[in-house]
């Protein structure tokens, strides 16, 4: 709760702090009241969570360890951040400001009790984005994105609210106990087809929210058209939070009736999985790429949900940690390619290797992780995953999904060959300490995880 | 002492060996590589043939999937160890005249690779083995891919792309494994203990037969193979075929027919039909080739596919066979990829119409060739003898006719293998050949080395068989008892 009041009183602070134009306090101010956050989430670990608010919000251990994550890694993404906005915009505090906002939407997304919390913390984070989508007000592509972000989102938004409505209709609850208990006393075949109606329209919604396919088409646009960072941001934070907020409202209230949505929710995870896949292999950009990879991972998260079990919070939480930070290397590494190439086609990493063997090795850690081999947190993931999806005999699924990974093989080691296999005639390139740090740190979770996952795997009870 | 000294001794080494100048580089992997093969001596000195797993390490690593760091020493896993030790150090050294470009990196991977192979060898828990497989194969692209040729980034992602493919399959088996066992572990035994019924344990031999015969490789999953042992510099192309293929026939031995034996019992004849058709398919081919690696890479296949075809038959002859013969093949592959190294250093080509006559002025370099030439052709006294010899009783107790078409490699083997030896060494010298200076220093070192294990494996083979016969003898025995049991209901029916 501490956490939720730090991280919403923070972006006023800082929209201040712009006003008497403090431009070198911002970041600072930013991460020393994200680390309070941290450590305020972190404290109420072992305490017996209560739903609170009248049981709007309940900040248990998924709600923590959920909200640690996001918080961490939007603190990586903003200690990218230093110079990065100040190139793009002169109004420096409100980027700050915004990504807050979005971050307290995050926060309540992910420890609601209650549906009309889920909303409002869909709303907070959306609209936030929406924003940040635009924020290159004289950019055309930005422009474009922001529009199509907010008219496809409102829409989503729309089937959101349709299905709370209905399952408000059918238990007489927002509240998702009474949900729950409500769930129980029917059974898949007894149940009011006002309720699996809700369900169905919830899945639609959460499902464009996350950015699963067929609801997806906004993804590459959007993550191509916003600045990069903010892209970084979208696909990292804000899908974790997504996963986060859908598995606790199907495992808190949905568990019992999975019969009903499963077979529904298989179908996207399969087309989800082969869409982002099979489109990602055609992408020159290695932004676009990586737009469509985020849906593909979309589709292996989606696992989590359709093999519902004890392990599904730890499956997601390890799979969405392992994908963040490979994620926020791959999107650093892009911010500093760019800035040297000036497009990020895949031949702008040719010779990333002599150019600077740093990021040379820490962007090929990232991509082996992407692509899930062993040793490295990403494989971890989908060893979860996986295992969570034979242990319901969900055999066929796993097939596609390996199918899948191997396909993805070729386009993750598109980048690892042009890093060290092609030469450029460019000049070497020089990270900024900042930066290095920010993937020293990446680099280290993913390979630490990739060997030991319990320091992580076992935290959701 | 436990076998993790032998696993992470190679990975702190390549660690270490990232933050070395490039001179130092070439001597402190072969330091490395020798401690551990003297540290290998020492388990070597100290293991008791027969007995259970020695020098064991058992450490829980991911409990809540039943996953623990377990690895040991037995009869089944000695031979590939000691091959792994022993050939690492003799790969470090046929390197020495060559000036790799970033040479600490280079050594490092040999190293982290050996790691990868090790762990692979000394696994006793699925999990583990899985990661030990794909640890191996990270480090092997690498090397292919950056120190390769021409064709190298191609061919190379076409290799990683067809193991991984592979692999992936394994993992889906062996997570099945695991949620079926009613312990939930990945440990080995427990799956050894545990009975699924046919159908399933068919999906799960399939799964496994796919890895592994995509590792060995057996035909038809052979075609990323002579690619990339060509593409591959030297001392890729003698970690892939020399050590790594073993971890195929390893896997087959130790982790799919005890694991699944109603699964092999389905499928092995049409599993023996492939590994057969492969080793008569590319013998032919190899005949045909004029570059000398590719020729090399595709003899390998033949050899490999009758061991393959011998550890499907299934009998303590046709194991023992494949135990020995995981050994030489090892040193006879590399000795003869040394060999063309050497040749293609010396005189740029490697197309066996441009050579000839190189025997005359060259006496080390003429006796090594031969020697290790007849060592692959299997003669008697040589290593590959002894090995062909059991792998082909092996295959004869299943059924003579493939027996006896299994049997042309010896002849095949010997016409391609005395062909290549033929054009190279002996005929008129060219001016080209005329420039052959023999091998001096660490090259002359490297082959007395490898002639020296061919003949004296092949006069007295007895302590090597001797490593793994109580444990072959009794993993053969258990799963056949397993299989008859199957079977005796049935042959109980009364015949009309």
């Amino acid at each position: 709760m501490n956490t939720l009041i730090v991280i919403s009183v923070l972006p006023i602070v800082l929209l201040y702090l712009g006003l008497y134009k403090a431009k070198n306090a911002l970041l600072p101010v930013t991460i020393v009241g994200l680390l309070v956050a941290l450590g305020l989430a972190v404290s109420q670990w072992n305490v017996d969570a209560q739903p609170i608010f009248s049981g709007m919000m309940l900040f248990d251990k998924y709600a923590i360890a959920f909200s640690s994550i996001s918080i961490l890694s939007t603190i990586l993404i903003l200690a990218l951040s230093k110079e990065y906005f100040e190139r793009i915009s002169s109004h420096v505090a409100e980027y700050y400001a915004v990504i807050l906002f979005a971050l307290a939407g995050i926060i309540v997304m992910v420890s609601y009790h209650n549906l009309s919390m889920l909303f409002i913390g869909i709303e907070i984070m959306s609209v936030s984005l929406y924003i940040l989508a635009g924020i290159k007000k004289t950019d055309f592509a930005s422009n474009e994105a922001a529009l199509k972000y907010f008219l496809m989102g409102a829409f989503s938004t729309g089937f959101l609210l349709f299905g709370i409505t209905l399952i408000y209709g059918s238990s007489g609850s927002f509240d998702l106990d009474v949900i729950r208990d409500w769930a129980l006393t029917h059974t898949a075949k007894t149940v009011d087809p006002m309720f699996y109606t809700g369900i169905m329209l919830m899945i639609v919604g959460l499902c464009f929210k996350v950015g699963a396919a067929p609801f997806h088409f906004w993804t590459p646009d959007v993550y191509e058209g916003s600045p990069t960072l903010i892209t970084a941001f979208m696909s990292t934070t804000v899908k974790t939070a997504g996963f986060a907020a859908f598995l606790r409202l199907f495992s808190t209230c949905f568990a019992s009736l999975a019969d009903l949505w499963t077979p529904t929710l298989m179908v996207i995870t399969v087309i989800t999985l082969c869409v982002g896949n099979v489109t990602a292999l055609y992408q020159q950009s290695f932004k676009r790429m990586l737009a469509f990879s985020s849906i593909s991972h979309a589709g292996y998260l989606l696992f989590a949900i359709v093999a519902l079990g004890i392990n599904s919070g730890n499956s997601v939480f390890v799979y969405a940690t392992a994908y963040t930070v490979a994620s926020i290397i791959a999107f650093a590494v892009l911010i500093l390619v760019q800035q040297q190439s000036g497009n990020d086609n895949f031949e702008s990493f040719n010779g990333l290797g002599k150019r600077n063997p740093f990021l040379a090795f820490v962007l090929t850690v990232a991509m082996l992780s992407l692509a899930g081999i062993p040793l490295t947190a990403g494989f971890m993931g989908k060893f979860f995953m996986f295992g969570g999806a034979v242990a319901k005999m969900q055999i066929w699924m796993v097939i596609i999904a390996v199918i899948n990974a191997i396909v993805s093989i070729y386009y993750y080691f598109k980048v690892i060959i042009a890093i060290y296999f092609r030469d450029a005639e460019r000049a070497e390139l020089v990270a900024p300490g900042y930066v290095n740090v920010v993937l020293g740190l990446s680099v280290v979770i993913t390979l630490v995880i990739g060997v030991y996952p319990n320091l992580i795997s076992n935290l959701i009870p | 002492m436990t076998v993790s000294i032998l696993i992470f001794l190679p990975l702190l080494a390549a660690a270490a060996l990232v933050f070395l100048k490039n001179e130092v580089a070439k001597l402190a992997a072969l330091f490395f590589a020798v401690v551990e093969l003297a540290l290998s001596a020492y388990f070597l000195a100290n293991y008791i043939p027969g007995s259970n797993t020695q020098f064991l390490v058992d450490q829980s690593w991911i409990p809540q999937f039943g996953i623990y760091f377990n690895a040991g020493i037995d009869g089944i896993n000695i031979i590939p160890i000691m091959l792994t030790t022993l050939l690492v150090p003799i790969i470090i050294l046929t390197t020495f005249k060559h000036e790799y470009t970033k040479a600490n990196i280079f050594y490092a991977l040999i190293l982290f690779m050996q790691s990868g192979l090790l762990v692979v060898f000394t696994a006793l828990d699925g999990f583990l083995f899985y990661v030990g497989w794909e640890a191996a194969l990270i480090p092997i692209y690498f090397i292919s891919a950056l120190w390769g040729g021409e064709n190298r980034i191609k061919v190379t992602l076409k290799f990683f792309i067809y193991t991984f493919a592979g692999s992936l399959f394994m993992l889906i088996a062996l997570i099945y494994l695991y949620t079926q066992n009613p312990s939930h572990t990945f440990d080995l035994h427990e799956f050894y203990n545990f009975n699924m019924t046919a159908k399933q344990q068919g999906f799960v031999f399939l799964a496994f037969f796919l890895a592994f015969a995509i590792k060995m490789p057996v035909f038809p999953f052979h075609t990323w193979q002579p690619d990339t042992y060509t593409e591959a510099p030297s001392a890729g192309t003698m970690m892939l075929s020399g050590i790594m293929l073993k971890m195929g026939i390893y896997g087959a031995i130790r982790w799919m027919i005890p694991v699944v034996p109603q699964g092999f019992d389905q499928y092995y004849p049409y599993c023996i039909t492939l590994a057969v058709i492969g080793i008569v398919y590319a013998s032919i081919i190899a005949f045909k080739q004029k570059d000398g690696k590719r020729l090399v890479a595709y003899s390998s296949i033949a050899h490999v596919g009758l061991i393959a075809a011998a550890i499907l038959a299934w009998n303590v002859t046709g194991v023992q066979g494949a135990m020995i013969q995981m050994l030489n093949h090892g040193i006879n592959v590399v000795g003869l990829f040394f060999i063309w190294d050497i040749i293609s250093r010396k005189l740029g080509t490697r197309d066996l119409s441009q050579l000839g006559g190189i025997a005359k002025n060259n006496p080390w370099f003429a006796v090594a060739f031969l020697i290790i030439t007849l060592g692959t052709v299997a003669l008697p006294l040589t290593n590959g003898f002894i090995g062909e010899f059991l792998l082909l009783d092996g295959v004869y107790y299943y059924n003579i006719t493939l027996a006896a078409v299994a049997g042309t490699t010896i002849i095949l083997g010997g016409v391609y293998m005395l062909r290549m030896y033929k054009s190279v060494m002996q005929g008129p010298t060219n001016d080209l050949t005329l420039t052959f200076t023999d091998v001096t220093g660490t090259e002359r070192l490297v082959l007395v080395i490898i002639c020296a294990l061919i003949i004296v494996i092949g006069v007295y083979p007895q302590p090597i068989l001797h490593l793994s016969e109580a444990s072959v003898t009794q993993l053969v025995g258990e799963v056949n008892a397993k299989l008859n049991a199957l079977h005796a209901p049935a042959a109980a029916v009364p015949v009309k």
